[in-house]
């Protein structure tokens, strides 16, 4: 076998602290090294071409790079090597810039250990095998999980590209946290005026299955087909029978449920149509709240109904889809603001949300868009905001910030002026965070023209005083300490993963980041990729995000799974476990091990014994860990290629 | 369940806030907590040392820490408790400080011994919460005190740093909330529950005790209580002791008695106001207690 070893500079990233020369001249003495240099840059375009001459000059049969780690450009070389006519598996990496420069200072014992690196992909080179890929037919249909403004975004997209979609939503309407919101940044639009039509060609599309009130119960399978069982919760109303005509709803006696879409200000009835605009115009009951199911008795709603659509024994109901992609778009949820017990939230009544004044501005919400405080229905006039609640704070494991309460609350307090022109904002603040297109000019705006005080210093308690509150905080540039009576206090509370998003990640495979948040491939290079081929991510699910972002996102994983099933076959990757019949005993190991159900035991002569489904198994090798035998063994990565490099360092 | 520790009573204990610490033994005595005296202690260095000298405020707690060793070695105790917040800060700090290794071999030098210090380290209130439990002290409780408006005020050390405390909501405790609600009271919800009262610029600075703890009697008031209840000897010197000075700066007119939630503990058990003893407190109590059908016990 003849073998080139290519170290690369990387520029001063590798070289500025190992002698790549002396590990390239290190390396021609390794068996079966027939040619070994340094190059400035491996993964420029010079540099490929370089690997190519040298395959051909030296009649190369494998290649080793030395540089920077796989993640990053192993898919690279790898096209390199097919270019020159070798098959892509005869190459290794040794990644002696994250594991060897970017760690060590000392040139001696960084060249030392670059050459020991090298050697060890040499050695394992020499026992690589050619590999080639399969191929296997993709299900051109998509799933998104997940019905806010990014869902909805992504659905219309694949769905205008002639993909059929299959929406998944969890509550009983689509629409998701832009539903609930007024208005929004920085044009102060009607946000029902901007998503409605959105929500209703969501509905109307022909390539669109709408599933509300409905997880995602498992998931199971592959890039281009997965089988996703989704959960049709009981509405207990035939939703093919309801026309939305709103009758039950106000014949329903049970008229103090909790109203989850106007945020708990307010109530709602048992049986109910969460807002005016809801897709689908559904009526549903909430099973904890209605007495005809907690106490049997009632059942007001089922003799009104005009088409007798109320279904009092209706059950869960799965459903299997088979689908090629998936978006998850899962959203967010807000910080529970009780966790800081200082500002009373939970406590004092007239402490509110952000969301919960957001409804209160809405001429859809529980006070038709009139601001009354909660305690008492008054008027408030001295309202105070608090910023970075739940954001930007370590002591309560939220050190990220949300990046738009910022903006939320310039909006918030420009919309109070206009509702209430004698009213007075104040807003405590860390520092303004106005990034995007116009924001900063907004805020500005909420400042100069409207008239909002900006405060910058964080609250440290807020106290009831003769039926008001008293807010006492820092002037961090006056450097003293203000109280501010208020009416009402309103809390821009930040933004945490959605509640069962690890769960949702598990059952895609999916990782996600110490907050719940889903990770995607690459922060920079892959944004709505994750490292689970074929699933894609849209909206806050990946991070906190405003609207423009959120549709922006959703635009670019429709956009991915147009080019995934551009292709009508994909290519698999032979990286995948294989079982030795012979030595194979059948014990099962492997298959109760296996996190993704690739193994099944089949019946062989007679004898039980492992088979690997290839297209499942996804090459992470715990089976061959396992296999008391050594039977089953993983292609590219086979105990004797792992221990020849165990070997070559250690012996 | 029976529990044993190491009592750590604190000056206070001894001298000004006397009351607490005979009501406080007498609570754990009804709960069936044993307490022994942690034998020949000393002063923990209180707020002055720490702020002169860590290590000469973690060598005052190390002697009393090493004792407690000495004492667990001899029988099995549940830990160290104390009624005195200040106190207990300084014992959970110093614990906290000699994870430091190095800290560690130095505070053994200046004792003179080797310490473990690794009994756990609690406040009486925290034990008859947390590790009793509530429905205990509701076995004990013979005349519920209906009718008694309190707020609590647990003081700005009782619960803070949480880091080291490791008790209750630092901004929003309820420990005491709730013991006085299974004591029959009626508990107003107080904002300055946490709020410092002073401490002990008392003896230096009244004028910041009259703002500071003026304040918290104030809301007291505007809250509607009728007594504050305290489980800190310097709060409740602050506010009880020199409310007449704090009236006479501020020109209020406060009337409010504070007491120790342990006095009111002896109360509802139904112990009269001479064992909790209620004639130590400086702005009596009595007319409150005499208004509250039920409370006027043996007299004083």
């Amino acid at each position: 076998m003849n073998i080139g070893v290519f170290v690369c500079h990387c520029g001063s990233n590798i070289a500025g602290t190992v002698d790549t020369e002396a590990v390239a001249k290190a390396a021609l003495s390794f068996r079966e090294v027939v040619f070994a240099t340094d190059t400035m840059y491996a993964c420029s375009e010079p540099g490929q071409a370089g690997i190519v001459d040298a395959i051909k000059t030296y009649d190369l049969d494998g290649v080793v790079v030395a540089s920077c780690t796989p993640r990053m450009h192993e898919a690279t070389f790898r096209r390199t090597l097919e270019r020159a006519g070798l098959n892509k598996y005869m190459f290794e990496m040794a990644n002696i810039r994250e594991h060897v420069s970017w760690v060590g200072k000392d040139m001696e014992a960084n060249t030392r250990k670059a050459s020991e690196l090298v050697h060890m992909a040499v050695e394992k080179l020499r026992r690589n095998d050619y590999l080639e890929a399969g191929e296997f037919e993709i299900n051109k249909r998509v799933m998104v999980i997940g019905g806010g403004v990014a869902g909805i975004q992504a659905a219309l997209d694949c769905a205008d590209g002639g993909l059929e979609v299959i929406l998944v939503e969890r509550e009983p309407s689509i629409g998701g946290k832009m539903s609930k919101l007024d208005k929004t940044f920085p044009t102060v639009d009607c946000s029902s005026c901007i998503l409605g039509p959105k929500m209703v060609d969501v509905a109307q599309h022909p390539n669109i299955t709408l599933y509300t009130l409905s997880e995602v119960d498992s998931v199971k399978g592959f890039v281009g087909n997965f089988d996703v069982t989704v959960r049709r919760k009981a509405a207990y109303v035939d939703w093919d029978a309801c026309t939305g005509c709103g009758e039950c709803t106000t014949k329903c006696p049970s008229k103090k449920t909790p109203d989850r879409f106007n945020e708990f200000i307010g109530n709602t009835t048992a049986i109910n149509i969460p807002f005016p605009q809801a897709i689908p115009k559904k009526a549903s009951i909430n099973a904890d709240a209605c007495i005809k199911l907690t106490k049997g008795k009632c059942g007001v709603c089922a003799k009104v109904c005009p088409t007798e659509a109320i279904r009092f024994d209706q059950q869960d109901e799965l459903i299997t889809e088979r689908v090629g992609a998936i978006i998850a778009a899962t959203g967010y949820d807000l910080f529970d603001f009780t966790k800081y017990g200082q500002y009373g939230g939970g406590r004092y009544p007239d402490v509110i949300t952000s969301m919960q004044y957001e409804r209160l501005l809405s001429a859809s919400g529980p006070t038709e868009g009139h601001i009354k405080r909660p305690s008492d229905g008054a008027e408030p006039k001295d309202i105070v905001f608090i910023q970075c609640v739940g954001s930007r704070d370590k002591s309560i494991g939220r050190p990220y910030c949300s990046g738009f309460c910022c903006m939320y609350t310039a909006k918030q307090t420009i919309l109070t002026k206009d509702h209430m022109p004698d009213s007075q904002s104040y807003v405590f603040y860390m520092d303004i965070r106005s990034p995007g297109k116009n924001y900063d000019e907004f805020t500005r705006r909420a400042m100069e023209e409207y008239g909002a005080r900006y405060i910058r210093g964080r609250v440290s308690a807020i106290q009831p005083k003769n039926g008001r509150y008293l807010v006492k905080g820092a002037d961090t540039l006056l450097g003293q300490q203000v109280e501010v009576e208020a009416d009402l206090v309103v809390l821009a509370v930040g933004a945490e993963a959605a509640k069962g998003s690890n769960e949702l990640a598990e059952k895609l495979r999916i990782s996600y980041d110490p907050y719940g948040f889903f990770m995607e491939g690459h922060p920079k290079l892959k944004p709505v990729e994750t490292n689970t081929a074929g699933i894609y991510l849209a909206g806050s699910c990946q991070g906190p995000k405003d609207i423009p972002s959120s549709v922006a996102q959703g635009d670019a994983a429709a956009a991915k799974v147009l080019v995934l099933f551009s292709k009508d076959k994909l290519a698999s990757d032979p990286q995948v476990s294989n079982v030795k019949l012979v030595r194979c005993i059948g014990c099962g190991k492997c298959e109760s091990v296996c996190p993704f159900g690739a193994i099944e035991m089949v019946d062989f002569r007679g004898m039980p014994k492992a088979s690997v489904i290839e297209t499942v198994c996804q090459g992470c090798g715990v089976c061959t860990a396992a296999c008391p035998q050594g039977a089953i063994q993983l292609r590219h990565f086979t105990d004797n290629q792992i221990l020849a490099e165990v070997n070559t360092l250690c012996l | 369940m029976s529990l044993c520790y190491a009592y750590y009573p604190g000056c206070s204990g001894l001298g000004t806030s006397l009351e607490y610490d005979i009501s406080t033994r007498a609570l754990c005595r009804n709960l069936g907590i044993e307490l022994v005296d942690i034998p020949d202690w000393n002063c923990c260095g209180s707020t002055p040392a720490h702020a002169v000298d860590h290590l000469l405020s973690a060598c005052l707690v190390g002697r009393n820490l090493g004792i407690a060793d000495d004492m667990a070695e001899a029988r099995e105790l549940d830990g160290i408790i104390t009624p005195c917040p200040s106190c207990l800060k300084n014992l959970k700090t110093t614990q906290y400080r000699l994870a430091d290794p190095e800290f560690h071999r130095k505070v053994e030098l200046v004792v003179g011994r080797p310490l473990r210090a690794d009994l756990p380290i609690k406040s009486v209130l925290q034990v008859v919460v947390e590790d009793l439990g509530l429905q205990a002290l509701a076995q004990l409780v013979k005349a519920p005190l209906a009718g008694l408006k309190v707020v609590p005020y647990y003081g700005c050390i009782m619960v803070r740093p949480p880091r080291i405390m490791q008790f209750d909501d630092p901004e929003n405790p309820m420990a005491l909330d709730n013991l006085l609600t299974e004591l029959g009271a009626e508990v107003l919800p107080f904002p300055l529950k946490t709020d410092c009262c002073g401490a002990s610029l008392g003896t230096t600075r009244k004028d910041v005790i009259a703002k500071l703890s003026g304040r918290i009697l104030d809301a007291a008031e505007e809250a509607g209580a009728d007594a504050i209840v305290t489980a800190c000897p310097l709060c409740q010197m602050n506010l009880d002791m020199r409310q007449s000075q704090i009236n006479k700066a501020n020109h209020s007119g406060h009337n409010m008695p504070v007491f120790y939630y342990s006095q009111l503990a002896g109360l509802a058990a139904g112990q009269g106001e001479t064992s909790t003893m209620l004639d130590k407190l400086c702005v009596s109590p009595r007319p409150l207690l005499a208004a509250l059908a039920g409370h006027t016990g043996e007299g004083a």
